[in-house]
């Protein structure tokens, strides 16, 4: 502190009080370390790069067939299978979360009957179950309603639906669940104090703001599905992976198709990790003062801030 | 029947927790009834009984001579289901110590909520009612505010306006500015006394000792899950005859 004159120069006393205090202008600390570990970092990626541009990889592969239309067509099963699972457990997930809040302890025991199993035995497991269910049961028979030979409804779709969805709810009941108690109680007080029933209650107060609970795992868990829809190649249901396979499989290119689908993959959660920004963005609504900005008000501010001495918002 | 409010030897417990042993008492229409005592005396226990958010164990409990929460059929009661609950609650206002107010909506729409779900109100009719509810509480500009956007005490008087959206025939008031700010009780107590000059009927558990004298047509104070003793607020507060009410107040004004 005493050696630094060029402060002590420019004391406040001597200064008018009209006038602001002249703005510090220091040398800042040199950051050494930083340097180092960048070069270091930048090296070990420029051999990886080198080590890839070196490997024996079929470059061309890759553009000729990522729009080819089996791949497309297996990502657009990837996507089917993912929104339809998903929805199932959403569904399902709901309806578990209630039972498993449920005063009845039949009701009760079940969901968590349900849960304990799904949750606890690997999808991958799960979906040869349903593929094979056909070697224990012959017939699915519904009584009068329905009699069917069960290889004819367990179709690969059919398994894979069957098996990512299951799965999927007992998940998702455990977020409802979670979401539901984070509410608090004193809203549902408040809601019944003004006569409100149970049904309203629960739909108008109490899920819309266990939603900004629950939307930032369900996406977390959708994203998640896109993924683990590739176990669905086990069922024989031709979605991403199996798409790509083949074609790998065929043209001895087993490496260049896995990066094709992982540049779909990467496509896929990049573009729903956007969708679910804006999705958690409105059930932000009266949570906090100022709504969360979108990315371009962001990218905006980002800039405008740089301009005005980092100032980042 | 000029009376609102009849409790006959209401008895609560949480378990083995004895929090009401036996209250007596009687709000007449159009006063303003306040409940005082330390904290831990069920005075608050006993408000939410008065709506049915607690169940009583024993005694009887009627508001405008209706049973609360039970039906009388002979010697036998029967619990009312709960969309028969939420017929009686509708005509009871209630303010709670935290506001409670519905954190995703707006004040207007905080205030129009429960008359458009419960009553059946049109939207427009609904937002003109809400607006004029605001605007009596002091809140006019504040209508599109969320509550977060909004002090203690703003957010206290949109609960007293949601309340009052549903034109109740009796206001329970739980603490209603013991989680405010000093300088904000005023505004929340003013909006109090406008409504017990206009003639509501009122039952508020309080610290407010100051409220109480001033408004108060009638006053309890209440210990251990027992009315200690009740009457005017002025004679009460300023010659209080039981031990245990004079040694509250010595400590509290």
């Amino acid at each position: 502190m005493t050696d630094n004159p060029v402060q002590k120069d420019t004391a406040p006393a001597a200064v008018p009080v009209s006038k602001s205090p002249e703005a510090i202008k220091a040398i800042p600390v040199r950051h050494y370390g930083r340097w180092v570990g960048g070069v270091v970092v930048v090296a070990l990626l420029a051999g990886l790069i080198y080590a890839f541009s070196e490997g024996n990889i079929n470059w061309q592969a890759i553009p000729e067939t990522l729009f080819d239309p089996s791949v497309v067509k297996g990502a657009g099963a990837t996507l089917l299978i993912s929104v339809l699972a998903m929805v199932m457990g959403v569904v399902l997930g709901v309806v578990l979360a209630v039972m498993r809040m449920s005063k009845n302890p039949v009701v009760n025991g079940v969901s968590w009957l349900y849960i304990w199993f799904f949750r606890g035995t690997p999808v991958y497991v799960q979906l040869l179950m349903w593929f094979n269910l056909g070697l224990i049961f012959e017939y699915l028979n519904l009584g009068p309603f329905y009699k069917d030979e069960m290889t004819d409804v367990m179709t690969p779709f059919m398994c894979a639906l069957l098996g990512l969805g299951l799965n999927e709810a007992a998940y998702m009941a455990e977020i409802c669940r979670a979401g539901l108690l984070s509410v608090d109680e004193g809203q549902t007080e408040a809601a019944h104090a003004l006569g409100m029933s149970h049904g309203r209650t629960l739909r108008r107060i109490v899920i819309p703001q266990a939603m900004r609970v629950i939307v930032p795992p369900t996406g977390n868990e959708f994203i998640n599905m896109l993924k683990t829809s590739s176990l669905a190649y086990a069922v024989a249901y031709t979605e991403l992976l199996r798409a790509t396979s083949s074609i790998g499989s065929r043209s001895y290119a087993v490496m260049e198709m896995l990066f094709v689908a992982s540049i779909w993959y990467l496509s896929l959660t990049s573009v729903f990790s956007v969708f679910q920004y804006y999705l958690e963005r409105h059930y932000a609504k009266g949570s906090s003062r100022n709504l969360p900005p979108t990315v371009f008000q962001r990218i905006k501010a980002n800039f405008s801030g740089t301009r005005n001495g980092g100032v980042s918002v | 029947m000029s009376v609102m409010v009849k409790s006959e030897g209401v008895h609560k417990s949480y378990g083995s927790v004895e929090v009401l042993k036996g209250i007596d008492l009687e709000v007449r229409k159009g006063e303003v009834f306040c409940l005082i005592g330390p904290s831990g005396s069920g005075k608050s226990t006993f408000l939410r009984c008065i709506n049915h958010l607690e169940k009583i164990n024993a005694g009887r409990l009627y508001v405008d001579g209706e049973l609360v929460g039970y039906r009388q059929k002979g010697d036998k009661l029967y619990e009312l289901k709960d969309s028969e609950v939420a017929l009686q609650r509708r005509d009871i206002g209630m303010v709670f110590q935290r506001f409670n107010l519905f954190p995703h909506m707006t004040a207007a729409e905080n205030v129009m909520e429960a008359p458009i779900q419960v009553k059946g109100v049109s939207k427009a009719a609904a937002k003109e009612r809400a607006h004029h509810l605001l605007e009596r509480v002091g809140l006019g500009d504040k209508a599109r505010n969320y509550p977060a956007q909004l002090s203690g005490g703003q957010q206290q008087r949109v609960a007293i306006a949601r309340a009052l959206a549903m034109d109740p025939k009796l206001m329970l008031f739980d603490e209603p500015t013991s989680a405010l700010d000093p300088e904000l009780v005023g505004d929340v107590l003013d909006v109090m006394r406008d409504l017990a000059e206009s003639g509501m009927t009122m039952v508020v558990v309080t610290h407010e000792m100051g409220f109480a004298r001033e408004v108060g047509d009638n006053l309890v104070f209440m210990d251990g899950g027992v009315v200690v003793e009740s009457g005017d607020p002025r004679e009460v507060l300023n010659n209080p005859r039981h031990e245990r009410t004079q040694s509250f107040l010595s400590k509290v004004l």
